[in-house]
């Protein structure tokens, strides 16, 4: 790959009762999850990033400009970034408007203390408007903090942040202090956000799901060490990665509208070596979707089945297998019969693998029973 | 007569609360958020008139104000008149004698806001003066509400150290408190129970009023 990698981060140092240490790179655009057990690390990298914590032994720059190294420290007010909490931390004497726009008016100039200048506002910077139509705002701009429901202060703090017109966005664990109900209200706001925003994106996060849903770029992050980084797709793959053994660990795989079967209900998607039926509403060919397959929703057969109930059987390759827990195999397939498609993780017993005398290199058809269309991709 | 002193005690109550607001917010501030380990120290040099008898406090206040202390011999370098004994001297022997009651709650309030809002408005663009007069103290209101309210009040009440440092000169240092005891003195029961009552009244207005205010500003902040 020869993808620029406009952001580049390092720390190091003692927190709390862990060493922190810590190298990774992230595109400019889309949204780069930082992934991981609670207590791993990942808020520390996010608040160094944002300079609110200081480790002494520490690198950053975005875009070729340096925020951190061992001469420069640039403060929190000094980055150009847009950082929401956990917890909304609204103000709570300013109303939603006055919130908003706390940081707008610093860059224009207009509160009084900020600059303006050079970092003022481009024109092709991110609106009010704008924010408060993709945010759904509108009627919630005259109230006071405290008469809001958790997902809507969460959705101002957002607001909040852009309207800072960042260079870069930080997310610590943004959905991870509301309820079931809050998080399925905001979900879809943070997937239009990722198809509107041209800023990169850190998104904390320990719930693969959301991961899945919004990330392009993962960093897996365990006791204060990166073990892996790289495009979601490729690291949900990898057989021998810690997500791999995770229950619900799966592939997301980009995909195509291609046409609607208006007589059974489904959608035929067309991805990289082979295609998809998924049950849907009617969709635009030629839309772009993206899919998840859980890999206990794959099996594998030697040849293609021909009285099975399955919809489903994609030729493929075989990558790679793992064994996991003695009785299971975590298999990598390639799709397409030269297996030059995209990856996809099949979960197998290893009696069935045994039998089967599966091993890699090998073509296989992959039986999928579940598929679940996740969301509308971004145009990465 | 009566007039001068209401006029003279609400003149150095609010001179007192003024001072008290610009001097004891920084420090306020400095004690919510310092990491220094002497810092209680300090907490507890602001604290320490809320146990001494005032008269201590007035005891030291004139030796280090009077004609023979330091404060007497500073004056007279530039030729002024020792402090001991004028109204100035009074205001510094208040601002002293009331820091507590303006700093505590002041600094509570500051405490209270946490890390959290400051942190934020940082990522806002806020440098850390615009972070103080834009999140910092709107969000200590109260704090400020209560210790001026208490400083005020209790300037007002003050006593023992008036006396030491101020005597009882009418129109420079005679405030209420002082006068009531001088209308005791010389058997004028009557303008003292008048003073007296008049101050119970007051004290009851000022603590009620600062309550409902309080609750008021509860509501609109929470």
């Amino acid at each position: 790959m020869t993808e620029t990698r406009p952001l580049s981060a390092r720390f190091r140092g003692q927190v709390g009762a862990f060493d922190l240490d810590v190298a990774f790179k992230a595109p400019g655009q889309g949204v780069t999850a930082l992934f991981g057990p609670s207590g791993c690390g990942k808020t520390t990298i996010l608040r160094c990033v944002a300079g609110l914590r200081r480790l002494t032994d520490g690198y950053f720059a975005l875009n070729g400009k340096v925020w951190q190294d061992n001469r420069v420290f640039r403060p929190t007010h000094r980055r150009p970034i847009g950082y929401v909490f956990q917890e909304a931390s609204l103000f709570p004497h300013l109303s939603v408007r006055a919130n908003l726009l706390y940081g707008h008016r610093r860059l224009t100039g207009r509160s009084g203390w900020g600059r303006g200048g050079p970092e003022a506002v481009r024109p092709d910077g991110v609106r009010f408007d704008d924010v408060v139509g993709l945010l759904g705002l509108d009627a919630l701009l005259e109230r006071a903090p405290s008469h809001l429901s958790g997902g809507e202060r969460q959705r101002v703090a957002i607001g909040r942040a852009l309207l800072s017109q960042p260079a870069l966005l930080l997310m610590d664990e943004p959905l991870a202090a509301l309820d079931r109900f809050s998080k399925d209200d905001i979900l879809p706001y943070l997937e239009r956000l990722h198809g509107a925003l041209s800023v990169p994106v850190l998104y904390v996060s320990h719930d693969i799901a959301e991961v899945e849903r919004l990330a392009d770029h993962l960093v897996l992050i365990e006791r204060g060490r990166v073990t892996a980084a790289g495009p979601l797709e490729d690291l949900q793959a990898n057989p021998t990665l810690s997500i791999a053994r995770m229950p619900e660990a799966g592939s997301t795989l980009p995909a195509i509208v291609d046409s609607f079967d208006a007589a059974y209900g489904l959608v035929t998607l067309a991805l990289a070596g082979g295609r998809l039926l998924v049950p849907g509403d009617p969709e635009t060919p030629g839309a772009r979707r993206r899919v998840r397959i859980a890999a206990s929703d794959v099996s594998l057969a030697r040849s293609l089945p021909v009285d099975s109930t399955i919809l489903n059987a994609l030729p493929a390759r075989i990558l790679a297998a793992e064994p996991q827990g003695g009785i299971q195999m975590m298999v990598a397939l390639a799709l397409g019969t030269d297996g030059g498609g995209c990856h996809l993780l099949a979960r197998v017993t290893r009696k069935s693998w045994d039998y089967l005398g599966l091993g890699p290199g090998q073509a296989v058809f992959a039986q999928v029973k579940g598929v679940a269309l996740v969301r509308e991709s971004s145009s990465l | 007569m009566l007039v001068q002193s209401i006029g003279l005690t609400l003149q150095l109550a609010t001179l007192t609360t003024l001072i008290l607001l610009v001097v004891g917010t920084p420090i306020a501030w400095w004690l919510a958020r310092s990491t220094a380990w002497w810092k209680e120290a300090v907490a507890t040099v602001v604290a320490l008139p809320l146990v001494l008898p005032p008269t201590v406090l007035g005891f030291y206040l004139l030796l280090l104000l009077g004609p023979q202390g330091p404060g007497g011999w500073l004056a007279e370098l530039w030729g002024g008149h020792s402090l001991a004994f004028t109204f100035q001297g009074l205001v510094i022997g208040s601002v002293l004698y009331s820091m507590p009651f303006v700093v505590q709650p002041i600094r509570n309030a500051f405490e209270a806001i946490g890390d959290r809002p400051l942190e934020v408005a940082a990522t806002l663009r806020a440098g850390p003066f615009d972070r103080f007069f834009t999140v910092a103290l709107p969000l200590a209101r109260r704090g400020f509400l209560t210790g001026a309210v208490l400083g005020f009040a209790h300037t007002v009440g003050e006593f023992g150290v008036v006396l030491m440092i101020g005597g009882s000169i009418p129109g420079q240092t005679r405030v209420l408190s002082v006068a009531i005891y001088d209308y005791v003195e010389t058997g004028d029961w009557g303008t003292a129970h008048l003073l007296a009552g008049g101050m119970l009244a007051f004290s009851f207005v000022v603590i009620l009023t600062m309550m409902m205010l309080e609750k008021r500003i509860g509501r609109a902040g929470s």
